[in-house]
This record gives structure tokens, C-alpha cells and sequence, in this order.
């Protein structure tokens, strides 16, 4: 059997096995059938580990770095498909997803550039309110999306001028101090809803109504969050595509170079000043464009889902994956949204224990679950 | 002759403090086309400074900086190697988690395309850019060592010390500057290293036609084998200049160094 024949293959199996393992993670409820598969997992992952399987399998899929795109996607496809009548695990799926998007605007700015911003979840807000205001304008939606974005990367450039001027735990605090003005600003201010929020209108392209379920024929009717599922996930994709051509380009180098000695990156003309920018408000705009569409699905917007806290979750989500790392983003996100809604046990403790988790991995694993790798400017390329 | 003669870089009455400290201290010094020049001088006499304030990492607090006939006193370190002046430093500053290819392109920033709307839409052309700037990097390491020319694409930090100081050179020699700094090359180094890095740097004069050279180096070998001439140092203040056969008899010298009689 060739190599790329056996690679296909392994490929083939993994998403399946993966495929499977979702499939039967959001659709058991039993805690002790649920505490029971995520050992069955984790006692295979420490397995794979220790006979050198993982390491096969990760040079196996850089190998195959397309197939292995397109695996993924088919295999969320199939997952989301089971579960098309389903309320409930759609919601989750799509909700991961924009957590996704929000964190890779993240991973933009600290991951990449090292600009730190504990108010993540303050431009996801950012993103939310633009969608309750725009809403019910005749903007067409789909571009109020986009507008979501371009609100954060704007209100984002308020900050600019501190984030330049502070570096590590300074910069930390400027943005912590800009999440919690944001709060409290929408707290007081009537005209978006004060403390008791907005209402949002639902996604409408070109006369079909995200909100509704779809009925296919008189016994198929799909949950209405199919709709917003497939958006996030083309979203997911275009966000991807955009994380890692940048990071595959003179501007990622750019970025990793301001990172990790600003020094020397000045001694070679890098403009700190202008990649610091870039990043700041290209992740920004990421963050505000998940936003918008989490507002729409979910209809309804509180400044309590924009607190300190949830900034927390999205930098614990890209430290958890691994700074840089889009692959352990959408493995973090995953987790960090999902564990808590299936494990209702834990749910009262998930601050404690996110923060045991983190205090592990910044301990035991710096580099996170899936670390980044070393550029690859062409898939496959060595020179 | 007339080429060989242009001044490059004239110091004029440079001067930085800090503090209470006269780091430098009126120092004037010129460089003409393909001079190498030593800096030498004990620890702490300026010459790590002088090199700080000439990128423009620290600015002057008087006097000025001529380079190729352009006024650079006040620039910022981005307009001082844009304008062909590039450096290593004393404490190797490579990135250790990228691969060699990124650290020396690190080096070529003034000759990419860092557009915005090439990077992300124009892979085509990118990866042509990419392709085309890795040949030519892999040709410059293999004047220095051809094993690293094979695996660019591996993490510097797993590196020797003297690979490493090779790449800093390398990424100060991508962009084709006029003018090299070297901040103490043989730190860290056996004997046996210094000697190989001495070889690279002669070659590199030979091969790089119109590149003058600044080293700053505690090794007197390499000082007396590589430079034309020797300017020395001691507390800012420039106290001798010539051919290292004159500086190093020179007995206000000898005194900087050996703490006098």
C-alpha cells in the first residue's frame, strides 16, 4: 500500500472516529455515560500518546493538510445533520462556532502579535449591539454582520493609543478597564436598553427567515438552527482562511518578530506601531462579526453577557488550545463551551474549574493542548 | 580609488548620557568604503552605546551621525536600516521559536511586499516572493555552513552558539547593507568557533562588494587578523586610533586595559 494511499485512509478512519465521538457526546445525557466516554477518550489520547501514535498521526495529517480540511468540514456537516431536528445540540454547535471566530480575532492579537486584550468579550458585545440597532433598519442583514465588525474594529481604535503605549501587565489592565466601562456604559444608557437589554431580529437573507424551522416535506421539519449553524460554520471557514494566510505570509512573520523581541524587530524596519494596529483591529473585527450573529440567534442581548468573566473565557479558550494555534482554538472552544452544558455536575464550579485547568496548563503545558507549529509558508514546501 | 575613498560614516562630537553617566563622550570616528574597523576597549567604555545610538535605539544627546552623506542623528532605528545599516547584537536576539528561513527574513524586511491585499489575496505572487528569497538565503548560509542551508525549516533554538551567531549574520546580510555591525561575535565561542567566524567574516568582505564593517570584539586574535584599523574606548571617551600593531603599544592603552602601573 503507498503512503498517500495510507494516509487517506488514516484520515478516512479519524474523522469517523471523531464524527462518531461527537455524535455520541451531545446526544447522551446519563452523567455517568458522559463521565464514562470522556475517559474512554482520554485513556486512548494518553495511549495514542505514549506508543508514538499521535506523533504518526499529526506528521500523517500535515502531510495531507487539505484532506484534512475538508474532513473536518464533512465531519461537522455529519454531526450537524444528526441532529437536524434537534433544538438544543444545534445551539451549542453554532454557539462553539462563534466562539471560535471570536477567538481566533484573539489569537490574532496575542497569539500572534502579543498584544494582550482581556476585553474580548466586550467587542463580541460590541458586535451584538450593532446587530440589535441595525436590525431592524433596512440594512441588509448579512452586511450588518459585516458592520458588526467594523463597530469593534473602530470602537477598538479608542484603545490603540494606551495598547501602544503599555506593554504586558499594563496593556492587561487598560483593556480589562475598557471591558468593564463598556458594561457599565450599556448599563446606563436607555437608548440601548440599559440593563435590561435589546431584542434582536433574526438573520433574513434575500426573504428567508433564519427563525423559522424549514420544512422539507410534512414529516421532515429541520430545527430553525440549522440555518445558523451552516452561516457560522461558512463564517468559521472564511475566519480560518483568513488566520492562516496571514499567518503564512511576511505579515505573520511580522507579527511573530514584534512578539518576541521588539527590539530587534525595530532593528530591521518592522514598523511596531503599524502591526500592532493591524492586529489589534483585524482580531477586533473577527470578535464584533461573531457578535452579530450570536445576537441574532439568539434574539436577545443583556449587558450581562459581556462581563469581565466572559473576557476571561476567551483568553482561557486561546491559552487552553495553545497561543497561535487555530487547530487547538476550535479543540479549547469546544471543550470550554461544551463541557459545562453536558456535565451538569460541574456546572456550578466551571469558574473553579477553569481556573484548576488553566493553572495546569500554564504549569504543565505551556504551549497549550495543540501547540503551534513552525511556519509552513507552503503546505508541503521545504525549500 | 576615488569608490575605495568615500566615507561612509562619520561621527562627529557623539555624545550620550545616562543619567550621571557619560556613556559617550565626543567621540569622532569616520569609516571609508570596505574599512573594517574595530572598536575596542574595556567593559562599560561605550562601545555596545555607540552602537545604540548609531541604529537609533537610544537617541544622541549631542553631536551628530553622518552616514552616506545623509544626516541620521535623529532617525529611528526602522529609517536607519532602511537606509543600509544592519547589526547583530552582543546577546544573540534571534528568535529561538522560528525556523532559521524566518529569522533571516526577519533580516529582509525592506525588500518584501508587506501589503495587506498582496499577503492575503496574491498567494501566487507571495509564494513566488517566498520561493525566490528562500533561494537566496539558502545561497548566503552556505558561505557560512552548507548544513544549514538544508534544514532552514527548523527551530533556531535547537542551534549550536556559533550556527546561531551565523544566522544573526546572515540576517543582517539579506538586505544587502552598506554597513555591518558586529556587537562582540566570538561571545560564547571556543576558540576553534572564533576562528571558523573570523575565516566567514573575511569572506563575506570579499564576496559583498561596497560593505564596510564595525566590530566591536574582546578577542584580540580576531581584532589584529580582521580590521584595518582600531579605534579604542574607555569611559566614552575615544583614547587611541590606528592599525592594531600601533594601538596595541600604545601606552594609554595598555594603561585602559591593564589598569596602569
Amino acid at each position: 500500500m503507498t503512503q498517500s494511499l495510507k494516509d487517506k485512509l488514516v484520515i478516512l478512519l479519524l474523522a469517523a472516529l471523531g464524527t462518531a465521538f461527537m455524535v455520541t457526546f451531545i446526544a447522551i445525557e446519563e452523567q455517568t455515560e458522559i463521565f464514562a466516554l470522556l475517559l474512554v477518550a482520554a485513556a486512548l489520547i494518553v495511549a495514542a500518546a505514549k506508543f508514538g501514535v499521535i506523533k504518526a498521526i499529526s506528521q500523517c495529517l500535515s502531510r495531507n493538510e487539505k484532506l484534512m480540511n475538508g474532513a473536518v468540514i464533512a465531519a461537522v456537516l455529519v454531526v450537524v445533520f444528526w441532529f437536524r431536528e434537534d433544538h438544543f445540540p444545534l445551539l451549542m454547535i453554532a454557539t462553539v462556532m462563534m466562539y471560535v471566530i471570536a477567538c481566533f480575532g484573539l489569537n490574532m492579537q496575542f497569539g500572534y502579535t502579543g498584544v494582550v486584550n482581556f476585553a474580548g468579550a466586550a467587542f463580541f458585545g460590541i458586535g451584538c449591539y450593532t446587530a440589535a440597532v441595525l436590525g431592524d433598519t433596512s440594512v441588509p442583514l448579512l452586511m450588518v454582520i459585516a458592520l458588526g465588525g467594523i463597530a469593534a474594529a473602530i470602537i477598538g481604535s479608542i484603545l490603540i493609543i494606551p495598547v501602544l503605549r503599555t506593554r504586558g501587565h499594563y496593556a492587561a489592565v487598560v483593556t480589562i478597564a475598557f471591558g468593564l466601562l463598556f458594561r457599565t456604559f450599556l448599563e446606563v444608557n436607555d437608548t440601548l436598553g440599559g440593563p435590561q437589554g435589546l431584542r434582536v431580529p433574526g438573520m433574513n437573507l434575500f426573504g428567508w427567515d433564519f427563525n423559522s424551522n424549514i420544512e422539507i416535506s410534512e414529516n421532515i421539519e429541520l430545527s430553525f438552527y440549522m440555518n445558523y449553524v451552516i452561516l457560522a460554520l461558512i463564517m468559521v471557514i472564511l475566519a480560518f482562511v483568513l488566520m492562516r494566510r496571514i499567518e503564512r505570509s511576511w505579515i505573520g512573520l511580522n507579527f511573530d518578530a514584534v512578539r518576541l523581541d521588539e527590539t530587534a524587530a525595530a532593528c530591521f524596519g518592522i514598523d511596531i506601531k503599524r502591526w500592532k494596529i493591524t492586529a489589534f483591529t483585524l482580531g477586533n473585527f473577527l470578535a464584533g462579526t461573531a457578535g452579530a450573529l450570536y445576537a441574532m440567534m439568539l434574539g436577545f442581548i443583556a449587558p450581562s453577557n459581556f462581563a469581565f468573566s466572559d473576557s476571561l473565557i476567551l483568553v482561557s479558550i486561546v491559552l487552553l488550545g495553545g497561543m497561535g494555534s487555530l487547530w487547538g482554538t476550535i479543540l479549547a472552544a469546544g471543550l470550554v463551551v461544551l463541557l459545562p452544558e453536558k456535565l451538569q455536575a460541574i456546572q456550578e464550579y466551571r469558574f473553579l474549574i477553569y481556573a484548576i485547568v488553566m493553572i495546569l496548563i500554564l504549569l504543565f503545558r505551556p504551549q497549550g493542548i495543540l501547540p503551534r507549529g513552525l511556519r509552513a509558508y507552503i503546505p508541503g514546501w521545504r525549500g | 580609488m576615488e569608490q575605495q575613498q568615500e566615507t561612509v560614516l562619520a561621527f562627529r562630537g557623539l555624545t550620550r548620557r545616562f543619567g550621571g553617566v557619560v556613556a559617550l563622550n565626543q567621540f569622532n570616528m569616520e569609516l571609508t568604503n570596505r574599512q573594517i574597523v574595530g572598536l575596542i576597549g574595556p567593559n562599560g567604555s561605550g562601545k555596545t552605546t555607540s552602537f545604540n545610538v548609531l541604529t537609533g535605539i537610544y537617541a544622541a544627546n549631542g553631536g551628530s551621525i553622518e552616514f552616506l552623506g545623509q544626516d541620521i542623528t535623529s532617525w529611528p532605528a526602522q529609517k536607519v536600516y532602511e537606509a543600509g545599516v544592519a547589526r547583530t547584537f552582543q546577546r544573540s536576539r534571534l528568535c529561538l521559536e522560528l525556523s532559521i528561513f524566518d529569522n533571516i527574513m526577519i533580516g529582509n524586511h525592506k525588500r518584501l511586499n508587506h501589503g495587506i491585499m498582496f499577503n492575503v489575496f496574491q498567494r501566487k505572487a507571495l509564494q513566488k516572493q517566498i520561493t525566490e528569497n528562500h533561494e537566496e538565503a539558502r545561497k548566503l548560509l552556505q558561505i557560512f555552513n552548507p548544513a544549514l542551508a538544508d534544514k532552514m525549516f527548523e527551530p533556531v533554538g535547537t542551534l549550536r552558539m556559533i550556527d546561531r551567531r551565523r544566522i544573526e549574520i546572515c540576517r543582517a546580510l539579506i538586505s544587502h547593507p552598506r554597513l555591518l555591525l558586529l556587537d562582540e561575535p566570538s561571545a560564547g565561542m571556543t576558540h576553534e568557533e572564533t576562528r571558523e567566524l573570523m575565516e566567514d567574516i573575511l569572506e563575506v568582505r570579499e564576496m559583498i562588494d561596497g560593505l564596510s564593517i564595525i566590530l566591536v570584539e574582546h578577542e584580540m586574535g580576531m581584532i589584529e587578523r580582521v580590521t584595518d584599523k582600531c579605534i579604542v574606548l574607555n569611559f566614552g571617551q575615544k583614547i587611541c586610533e590606528g592599525a592594531y600593531r600601533d594601538v596595541a603599544s600604545d601606552k594609554l592603552v595598555q594603561e585602559a586595559y591593564l589598569g596602569g602601573e
